[in-house]
């Protein structure tokens, strides 16, 4: 037996795997079972998204940033809506940034739900999906009555949002947030305190707080291993400073840390939204949901039916669209995978220059070979599904 | 359940790392106080505007100073030192890039330990054609700085992979986008663009509809390469104003008329 020499055996994990969360494919060289090397082929989803950008007025971009991350698009929306308002100097009024802050904790809750279920069905249980899929349909109904659509939204606009919302819905929002603590207690217990979830996610996928740095990984991913780091308490953007929250942050950097953050993140998120509902429903809380500057932000329908200048607005506003003034920009918020960034250079023209994608999943995935290197073949999913990847942001 | 004690670890910082996280400091203070006020007349408003404006001037202010202290401690290196928006831009010589961005991870009053994001930028006019743009991330003092170094098609940039290794991806990324050559990088391969790409897509000379298309042929069963075809021709609609300040601006049909360069 021994004279036989030994062969490492490369296999491919994905395009077309269940657990390679969208279109990767792994190139795996395997000792026995260990994994020696991990090759990701990403690019397979790649749309040219920052190239289509150079191309078209700034108004018809957003959609493309829904598009990204789809599983919580209007985080996206948001970065680029920031970089474009920092160039023009704008400033969002209150209503305008408490909904933007509403929607995308929604956007977080609709993101963790979708991360840490399926993660679980990666390591055999099949249950969870189909619990979380059942609140993220509830949400996402949310997200239709706000914007017309269930998915990619395009409701972010620079200067605030697109339109108000009824207060039915931000009662209907309101009395979603309890029922739901308790859809996390069932989560928590269904399978987070899981023995078979815990045998394969405890001292999974470890990694020190110093490597997650120099890896440029952000958000779950550092809170995982140790650091308070999240953008929305470090350089709090829209109305984060008055809102009321913790970080939750781990302390061994292992898949089931990063799982358990997430869980508690959701819970966080239900706080933040029922203080935005308060304050959405509060009299100083009323007001436009946009700036009122005509050159950037559209007016509405019946005052562009009777205001000549109004119609002259819109008319140029989506015909050529706004400029912008000439600079570069890099606005980063915290998505729910961690810090996604846009960089914008604009050169005064009604186009972006350049405007590059700064999608945390990407630095996550690219530390692949890092993570499962001597790991055994099952961990490749599980830590794969840990790391929370969208491949509509990793190949943009 | 000892995994979820730390919940409240966030009111003291830094508590578990033994580090200061500076969890309460703001880039942005309070836009809420300005918008308090936002029914009680523009007078007030103006007035928290101004506000804003100074913090500005004051933040950049120190930005500046820290790019001048930088600049000083590394003679001959930085060219340029730019803060707008609230951000610091260096613009590095290519020759000692690695020895910047060094200094700028370990020393004390840098550490700029996390690698967010390496692009380029295209500009196809000038000798020096991209602009190869860093961003790095400072968590102990909770600032960001960019770095600039200009190359072309031909000049090769040090590669930044052996400080960062969240560089590798970044480089080859822009490598395959644009055609910017990374020296010392240990694998630069294509890395979105299909196997058997040809050209740099994100160059401003590439066209957005690309050279070819692909579709699978049910008689040959396999998936074909041919030529782009465009059922339309695409529209690119000049929308620069005459009316705004545009002077190099000229009218379709004015090609001839007095004073017109051409």
């Amino acid at each position: 037996m021994s004279d036989n020499p030994v062969r490492n055996f490369t296999i491919n994990f994905g395009p077309q795997h269940p657990a390679a969360h969208g279109v990767l494919r792994l190139v795996l060289d395997l000792d026995g079972e260990v994994v020696e090397r991990v090759d990701p082929h990403i690019g397979l989803l790649h749309r040219g998204t920052e190239k289509l950008m150079e191309a078209r007025p700034y108004l018809q971009n957003i959609p493309y940033f829904d598009r990204l991350d789809y599983v919580a698009p209007m985080n996206q929306e948001h970065a680029f809506c920031l970089a474009i308002e920092k160039l023009l100097g704008m400033e969002v009024p209150r209503r305008g940034q408490l909904l933007r802050v509403l929607f995308c904790e929604i956007g977080r809750i609709l993101s963790h739900l979708l991360c840490i279920t399926t993660q679980a069905m990666d390591v055999g249980a099949l249950t969870p999906p189909l619990w979380g899929f059942e609140e993220r349909e509830k949400l996402m109904v949310f997200y239709e009555r706000a914007s017309g659509a269930r998915l990619h939204a395009n409701y972010f606009r620079p200067g605030g949002v697109h339109m108000d919302v009824p207060q039915q819905l931000i009662d209907d929002i309101a009395a979603w947030c309890d029922p739901f603590l308790k859809v996390c207690d069932d989560l928590q217990t269904l399978f987070i305190e899981n023995r078979i979830f815990k045998q394969r996610n405890v001292d999974i996928g470890v990694v020190s707080l110093e490597e997650c740095w120099r890896r440029g990984f952000s958000g779950v991913m550092v809170r995982g291993s140790g650091a308070p780091w999240d953008l929305r308490k470090a350089q709090p953007y829209e109305c984060y400073e008055e809102m009321e929250f913790d970080i939750p942050v781990g302390r061994h950097g292992d898949n089931y840390d990063r799982q358990v953050i997430r869980m508690e993140e959701m819970r966080q998120s239900v706080k933040i939204m029922k203080q935005c509902v308060e304050k959405l429903s509060a009299q100083d809380g009323k007001g436009p949901v946009a700036a009122k500057d005509g050159k950037v932000v559209r007016p509405s329908r019946a005052e562009m039916k009777r205001s000549m200048e109004a119609l002259i607005h819109h008319f140029k506003l989506y015909t050529e669209g706004f400029h912008v003034p000439a600079g570069e920009v890099y606005c980063a918020v915290e998505a729910p995978k961690g810090e996604f960034g846009v960089y914008l250079v604009s050169d005064g023209t009604n186009k972006p220059y350049r405007c590059k994608i700064r999608a945390p999943a990407f630095a996550h995935l690219a530390a692949m070979d890092f993570l499962c290197r001597k790991s055994m073949l099952a961990d490749v999913s599980a830590i794969l599904g840990s790391l929370d990847i969208v491949f509509g942001e990793v190949d943009r | 359940m000892a995994y979820c004690s730390s919940k409240r670890r966030s009111a003291v910082p830094g508590r578990s790392s033994g580090k200061t996280f500076s969890g309460q400091i703001g880039f942005r203070h309070s836009a809420r106080n300005g918008l308090e006020q936002y029914a009680r007349g523009a007078l007030i408003k103006r007035e928290v505007d101004l506000k804003h404006v100074l913090e500005r001037v004051v933040m950049d202010g120190s930005l500046q100073q820290l790019g001048e202290a930088i600049a000083a401690a590394l003679p001959g290196a930085i060219s340029g030192i730019s803060t707008a928006h609230g951000e610091l831009t260096l613009t590095v010589e290519p020759g000692r890039l690695i020895e910047t961005v060094t200094y700028l991870r370990d020393d004390p009053s840098c550490l700029f330990v996390s690698f967010i994001d390496l692009t380029a930028v295209d500009y196809p006019v000038r000798e020096k054609r991209f602009d190869v743009v860093t961003h790095l991330l400072s968590p102990k003092h909770n600032r960001r700085i960019r770095i600039k170094v200009a190359t072309d098609e031909a000049t090769p940039v040090a590669s930044l992979t052996g400080l960062y290794p969240a560089a590798n991806w970044y480089e080859r990324e822009a490598y395959d986008l644009f055609g910017v050559l990374f020296a010392g990088h240990p694998d630069l391969r294509r890395l979105l663009t299909d196997y058997g790409f040809d050209g740099h897509p994100l160059r401003k000379d590439f066209p957005m509809t690309g050279y070819v298309e692909v579709r699978y042929d049910d008689e040959q069963k396999r998936v074909v390469y041919e030529p782009v075809k465009l059922t339309q021709e695409f529209r690119s609609f000049d929308f620069l104003s005459p009316w705004e300040g545009a002077i190099d601006y000229v009218l379709p049909g004015d090609e001839k008329a007095k004073g017109n360069p051409q």
